[in-house]
């Protein structure tokens, strides 16, 4: 009884993920010759991933990218959160949380094209600034690493608002309490007795924007441009112009493992500090 | 250290509303480009959107398959979730670990793969092999919810259920699906959600039936223009109503 | 270390709700008094104003004769074992009874030492490795209490400490608490609801109802000579009867006018005050006790709650002529 209702979960996530997943594996190892895909097992993508400098410099820049927003985005959030948790009035935290997140429900693509009018050359924030005389020239923000970043670090901090707050909220205020009955300060409280506590929340937060960031095409692209690739824009183009399916497919298994190490890497803080 | 509290706060929604209120602000603009200064009020583009035979259908198309997709999802996922719950199934973590694995993997790595399945098999693309890849996202998710909301309590009840003499498909139908009324909504909102919004799969696994964040992508390419922006302002709109309408109701229930 | 606590008239209001309603208390220090009262009685609030959690909206709360008007939690002689123990779950025993010394920057060596000593006061010597998860409810208690004790605070407060346990492990516990209480000398105050649990360990009790203190005293005064009803049906059942010019239902009753109250095990064949003749509706064993509803003669639509020796054979029907060996009229 219980095997026919978890079958079709299974065979679903068997056939339209593990399988084309696996066969994406196998293609990795092909190679091309002119336009045409010869099966084999060839390690030369892989070679190429590692070794060409287009390929390293996008791996590297993803990296970078994720790291920055990872952090930026933690730190910005967690302040956010904790302020809605602790220092709006009960009633009115649910309605500071929804609007924290509106920008939440735009969608994705149009959330990239707005940064893009305020960051742009004749955007809001270079025409506000040349009208208070701050600069004499725009600044050159869009299709930069600091677009990209922006863009990100606006997304995620609504994301870990929520994961946050959700984590805040859950604690026993008797936790804060016997801290500072204890004679704990603020700061020493958060250190020794919040911060710990939330860790859990806020690794799988950290996790989940890793995920989300060093896999996404459209902000790199729309908010980024052509200067500095990120690894899913480069797949994105050996399919588009090259039609390079196998060193696409070998691009995405190298994402895939970076992912993994991320995952085994925060599974494991997780437990450290779960116990 | 309070007011600083309340800056911090401040400054917070300014960043977090600036991209959106500039949106808005220039979807109005009496112009050709959506960026100051502002030349006027004028509801031009959005006249213009909304006489947008390719952008009705992609919406229409978007609708579809999030419904669909949603709905195939949160299936799989609750029968899934009830059985791995009730039952010690031989290899039930390593199962677990199967439906939840999705989850952990980029949407540009779940569309390249059905890319190339769907190429060697022969399967034409279309909203169908769109729809089977926002299963595959959203089923973890459905999973996850319905999974972590069946308590002792819940089994209890399906037990007593089952000695009353129900079969199973009525104790799923009258105990279970009823019970878990609320988490089961939350996933089918969550994915319907995730599926509208959803563009890197939609755009690799489709040809000519668009969906709505293809079609916005689109009309990136030809430049910034107060259309999209009347096109974004629309998408928000209707996303904030549903948003609030369910706030509205889960806080009444909640009262 | 231990410090008297005074309590001035104090009022507390939450929006238009009065959870104090100008409170006086004098708290001598060593003494191990117990707030008793049912929920929303106003005595965990009290609690707080003490320890600092809330500042009352009227009046005074004194520490060793210091006023604490805006001293805050941490700077206040007082700890606190809370109800739910708030320990916490990513520290290790030793680490959890060790934090109020680290905050006052106390070395590592002597923090560890001190821990031990005091997990060794409450019989968990050499478990401070442990984490709070792999413990009992009762050892969980045990550490909450020695972490606020390690600070060595002038005046314990304790929030219904063992409201969580199971009855056996509760009555456990208070023993042991008094034992500790007189041991280190702290001055203790301890809410609850459980009147029993109040008598076994108070020096004092202080009934609260609706803000307001209703009564206090040594258990066995405030048990036999409680001063209002609240505090009598209270601290224990209580048979409740009318007197009006000497006259009650069941008929001439020589006391003040007012409601007689007579605890069941008061109530035997050879008490003082006559009640005269009743029959017995039901009775059960409750092992130290006979129980029995009876109704009296005299007034068919009155029911008398009755505790009988052990040893007392009583069918449903017999016909008993009671009287009351110890009453109050209030």
């Amino acid at each position: 009884m219980g095997w026919g209702l978890v079958a079709p979960a299974l065979i679903w996530t068997g056939a339209f993920f593990v399988l084309p997943f696996a066969a994406m594996v196998v293609l990795s190892f092909a190679h091309m010759e002119g336009r045409t895909v010869v099966q084999g097992f060839d390690v030369g993508n892989y070679v190429r991933a590692f070794t060409d400098w287009t390929m390293v410099k996008a791996l590297v820049n993803s990296l970078e990218i994720t790291a920055i927003v990872t952090v930026v985005s933690l730190v910005l959030a967690y302040p956010l959160a904790a302020i809605i948790a602790f220092r709006v009035p009960a009633r009115w935290q649910r309605l500071a949380l929804l609007m924290a997140v509106l920008p939440f429900w735009t969608s994705y693509v149009v959330r990239s094209y707005s940064w893009l009018l305020v960051l742009g050359q004749n955007g809001v924030v270079n025409k506000a600034l040349l009208g208070l005389g701050l600069i004499a020239e725009p600044l050159e923000i869009a299709s930069t690493r600091t677009a990209t970043v922006i863009g990100f670090v606006h997304f995620f901090v609504m994301l870990l608002t929520l994961t946050i707050y959700a984590n805040l909220i859950q604690l026993s205020p008797n936790y804060m309490r016997a801290a500072q009955d204890l004679g704990a300060g603020r700061w020493q409280t958060f250190r020794h007795v919040v911060l710990p506590l939330t860790l859990p929340g806020v690794v799988t937060g950290a996790f989940l924007t890793f995920v989300l960031c060093i896999g996404d095409y459209i902000t790199p692209q729309i908010l980024g441009g052509n200067t500095e690739l990120t690894l899913p824009q480069l797949i994105m183009l050996q399919l588009g112009r090259s039609g390079n399916f196998p060193l696409a497919s070998a691009l995405s298994v190298v994402l895939m493992g970076v992912v993994t190490v991320a995952y085994f890497l925060s599974s494991k803080w997780l437990r450290l500090d779960r116990v | 250290m309070k007011a600083l509290a309340w800056v911090y706060m401040a400054a917070a929604y300014v960043f977090v509303f600036l991209p959106v209120a500039v949106l808005v602000a220039f979807s109005f603009q009496d112009g050709r480009l959506p960026v100051p200064p502002f030349q006027g009020f004028s509801l031009k583009w959005y006249e213009k959107v909304l006489g947008d035979g390719d952008l009705m259908v992609a919406l229409g198309n978007s609708l579809l398959v999030a419904v669909v997709s949603s709905v195939v999802a949160l299936f799989l996922g609750f029968l899934a979730a009830h059985a791995l719950a009730r039952v010690r199934l031989p290899g039930s973590v390593l199962m677990r670990g199967v439906l939840i694995a999705p989850m952990t993997v980029s949407y540009l790595i779940v569309a390249l793969g059905l890319l190339h399945l769907f190429g060697m098999v022969g399967v034409k693309l279309s909203l169908w092999t769109v729809g089977a890849g926002h299963v595959v996202i959203n089923l973890p998710l459905c999973f996850a919810i319905c999974f972590a909301a069946m308590g002792d309590q819940q089994k209890a009840a399906e037990r007593a259920a089952r000695d009353l003499g129900a079969a199973e498909w009525q104790v799923l139908l009258l105990v279970s699906a009823p019970m878990l009324a609320a988490p089961l909504a939350a996933a089918f909102f969550l994915s319907v959600t995730f599926s509208w919004d959803e563009f890197i799969i939609a755009f690799l696994l489709t040809r000519f039936d668009v969906t709505l964040p293809v079609e916005i992508w689109s009309m990136l390419r030809s430049g910034l223009s107060p259309a999209t922006n009347a096109v974004g302002s629309l998408v928000f709109l209707v996303s904030v109503t549903l948003v609030v309408a369910l706030e509205l109701l889960v806080f009444r229930r909640a009262k | 270390m231990t410090a008297g606590v005074s309590v001035r008239g104090v009022s507390q209001r939450y929006g238009a709700a009065l959870a104090l309603d100008d409170v006086s208390l004098e708290i001598a220090a060593g003494e191990f008094v117990v707030l008793l009262g049912p929920s929303g009685c106003g005595k965990t609030t009290l609690l707080n104003l003490i320890g600092g959690f809330a500042e009352p909206t009227r009046g005074q709360v004194l520490i060793g004769g210091k006023d604490m008007a805006g001293v805050a939690p941490k700077a206040r002689p007082t700890t606190t074992v809370f109800q739910d123990y708030a320990l916490f779950p990513h520290m290790t025993l030793a680490e959890n009874v060790g934090f109020g010394l680290r905050m006052r920057g106390v070395g590592k060596a002597e923090r560890g030492a001190r821990a031990e000593e005091m997990l060794a006061l409450v019989g968990l010597q050499g478990r401070g490795a442990r984490r709070p998860h792999e413990l009992s409810g009762g050892q969980r208690q045990r550490v909450a209490l020695a972490r606020a004790l390690a600070v060595s605070p002038d005046v314990l407060l304790l929030d219904e400490p063992l409201g969580a346990l199971d009855l056996k492990l509760r009555r456990l516990m208070q023993d042991e608490l008094k034992a500790i209480q007189r041991r280190v000398g702290t001055t203790f105050v301890h809410v609850t609801h459980d009147q029993e649990e109040a008598m076994a360990i108070a020096d004092r009790i202080v009934v609260m109802n609706g803000g307001k203190i209703e009564d206090q005293g040594p258990p066995r005064e405030v048990y036999m000579r409680p001063k209002s009803l609240f505090s009598a049906g209270f601290m224990g059942e209580v048979n409740r009867i009318k007197v009006r010019d000497g006259v009650s239902v069941l008929g001439m009753m020589p006391v003040a006018d007012g409601v007689l109250c007579i605890r069941p095990e008061a109530i035997s064949e050879t008490g003082a005050l006559r009640l005269g003749p009743a029959r017995v509706r039901d009775a059960a064993f409750f092992g130290g006790y006979v129980r029995a509803h009876v109704v009296p003669v005299a007034a068919p639509d009155t029911v008398l709650v009755v505790h009988l020796p052990q040893g007392a054979e009583v069918q449903a029907g017999a016909v008993l002529d009671l009287g009351a060996s110890n009453y109050v009229v209030l």
